[in-house]
């Protein structure tokens, strides 16, 4: 068991900058997990911990040692690639044996750890397959159990998930999750599915244009953001980001209700005409989707509601919707950053 | 039900017809792949008088069969000789072509970047310089060495002909392996020499296939510079020493030429057939994926 810190981390390919200054420490055993959009850089900063990319400046430490002229062999590191890269000439024992047959373990004990491994992962009849016989699943149920074969001090995950249909992806989000919490290795996973991010993450690293907009638990990130990147990147729909006078206000689309199911009294509540434009519905859900009419124009807004609640608007009519004014957060105009709660004209 | 009836049969005459004409097309080109080697094989054992005879069928036997041509190849030539030194030449070139081309295409394929496609272009172009303007400079440089007339000229100078080729075509074998596989081996305990002699070098065996039958069958078919290096007969190769000893003059040994033929390209046949399936993949991997 080891944490993973990263001091400072630079990376430029040419003129090209992946990552400007990532300070990020991990918890001993934790589930963290790196969110971005893709070309964020988080995937480059796997590769750095990994020892696969050198960083341009700053230090890698695991296990409170810096690692950054070790190779990635030294590092008592395991990596599953979005591809699985598992070895192709290889049977699925070959694959799994491979690390300890790299650091030189007997054939009998070999065999044992194998089988241990492929037992965990419910894949012991597929030992002797070659992987291009494989399903999906199973290649990366593969990938997992050649990873934790040998009990590796931390668990690199770079999109190991998005290679698998949608249903598959949701059991398979469980049983790695479950495989995780009853090894207790530290672990980095690397996705670009908030979903996924906040479903497993014990918390979650957002990153943009190579840089940590946040670090913090999914209940944190997703109800206090730093910035209006990350209130913008989480979320589905995302916050309503509503530009008054010098400030930006950001609101979550379920809590801004129609008047007629607001609970919130009038004191503690801000009231926005909207004139709806469309219903969307989604099954349990309800996207409402409006203008409202600001200083500088109208502006694009959404609300949810669920579809158990009846509908006291109509597209097409302007209604008045209420936020609570513990639900409103602000941010600076100019820098996106968050600011101190305000006041604000309608 | 008559109207449908003929319907039916006219589908199935169609069908027939196509199998036919399928067949009748790939007969004719296994025909005409096989027809020398039919050809080599009948005359070996034919007597010179029945070859030499117009009004005979060639096709046929019309004198009784003899070995006397093969009694001529492998006793009034030294032909086990030059079998021998074709393979040991061989064997040794396909050795040094594997020991560069296997890094080279590597480095290229991985490790110099944005300059490795054009530097491998520019290797595959040397390949391209015809051995007929190159003997001349290569003689001298053999001389230099002191390799005149000795079957180490040919193991210096042919990997100046199979090197570039075989890096080239190793290098888009490498290409084509995603680098993950590298990456995983690198993080699971292997150096980057370790990944690349344990996973890349045997996902492209194909490939490496390829360079040792091309390396191999340029070997027993080159001829100006075995034929300007070597002066001593004792170290000719196959491609040299048949022509050599079986036309003197305008009398040509047509049995025993055809029986030496035969016997040299009947091994590299057999090999290209039980590998043709990864000869086909070296050629067009990179082209399709």
């Amino acid at each position: 068991m080891a944490t993973v810190e990263t001091i400072g981390i630079r990376k430029h390919f040419g003129d090209v900058v992946a990552l400007d200054g990532v300070d990020l420490e991990s918890k001993e055993g934790e589930f963290l997990v790196l969110l971005g959009p893709s070309g964020c850089g988080k995937t480059t900063l796997l590769r750095i911990i990994a020892g696969l990319e050198q960083p341009s400046a700053g230090d890698v430490m695991i296990g409170r040692l810096v690692v950054n002229h070790l190779p990635p062999r030294a590092r008592h590191i395991a990596m599953v690639f979005q591809s699985y890269a598992l070895y192709p000439h290889k049977s699925v024992f070959g694959n799994i044996a491979f690390p300890l047959k790299a650091q030189g373990m007997p054939k009998a004990e070999r065999a044992k750890k194998v089988e241990w491994a492929a037992t965990m992962f419910g894949i012991e009849r597929l030992l002797g397959r070659k992987p291009r016989e494989l399903s999906g699943g199973e290649r990366q149920r593969v990938a997992l159990a050649r990873a934790m074969v040998r009990e590796p001090n931390v668990f690199l995950l770079d999109e190991p998930l998005s290679n698998l249909d949608a249903k598959l992806r949701t059991s398979a989000r469980n049983e790695l999750l479950q495989f995780q919490r009853s090894v207790g290795t530290t672990t980095i996973y690397v996705t670009h599915d908030q979903v996924e991010a906040m479903g497993m993450g014990d918390r979650i690293a957002v990153m943009h244009q190579g840089k940590l907009r946040q670090l913090g638990t999914p209940q944190e990130i997703y109800d206090e953001p730093n910035d209006t990147f990350v209130a913008g990147f989480l979320g589905s729909p995302s916050m309503n980001l509503v530009e008054r006078e010098d400030v930006i206000v950001g609101f979550r689309p379920e809590t801004f209700l129609p008047r007629a199911l607001s609970t919130a009294p009038r004191n503690a509540s801000v009231r926005f005409q909207v004139r709806l434009l469309r219903v969307e519905s989604l099954g349990s859900d309800r996207l409402l989707y409006g203008v409202l009419r600001g200083p500088s124009g109208e502006q694009q807004v959404i609300a949810k509601l669920s579809s158990t609640v009846p509908l006291p608007v109509h597209p097409g009519e302007t209604e008045e919707f209420v936020i609570a004014t513990r639900d409103l957060r602000f941010f600076d105009r100019d820098t996106g950053l968050r600011t101190q709660a305000r006041s604000f004209s309608l | 039900m008559a109207a449908r009836g003929s319907r039916w049969n006219r589908f199935s005459v169609l069908r027939a017809l196509r199998e036919v004409a399928h067949y009748g097309v790939v007969a004719l080109f296994a025909f005409f792949a096989a027809f020398p080697f039919l050809w080599m094989l009948i005359t070996t054992f034919k007597q010179t008088r029945d070859l030499l005879n117009r009004g005979n069928n060639p096709f046929l036997y019309n004198e009784p069969a003899t070995i006397e041509n093969l009694r001529v190849l492998f006793f009034e030539t030294q032909f086990a000789q030059w079998m021998w030194n074709t393979a040991f030449v061989g064997l040794l070139v396909v050795v040094i072509t594997l020991a560069l081309a296997l890094p080279a295409g590597y480095s290229l394929a991985r490790l110099t970047g944005r300059w490795g496609e054009s530097l491998g272009i520019g290797i595959f172009l040397t390949y391209l310089v015809p051995p007929t303007l190159l003997f001349i400079p290569l003689s001298r440089v053999v001389a230099n060495l002191g390799l005149q007339d000795s079957l180490w000229s040919l193991v210096l100078v042919y990997p100046s002909i199979t090197v570039p080729f075989s890096t080239w075509l190793l290098m888009g074998f490498f290409k084509a392996i995603p680098r993950d596989l590298e990456e995983a081996a690198m993080i699971d305990g292997l150096s980057r020499f370790g990944a690349f002699v344990k996973i890349i070098v045997p996902i492209s065996i194909a490939g490496i296939l390829t360079v040792v039958i091309f390396t191999f069958t340029l070997v027993m078919q080159e001829f100006v510079y075995a034929l300007t290096f070597i002066t001593s007969s004792a170290d000719f190769t196959i491609s040299v020493g048949v022509p050599t000893f079986l036309v003197r003059g305008d009398v040509y040994f047509w049995g025993s030429l055809m029986a030496a033929c035969f016997i040299a390209s009947v091994p590299i046949a057999i090999l290209y057939n039980l590998f043709v399936d990864r000869f086909i993949a070296g050629f067009t991997v990179g082209a399709v994926k």
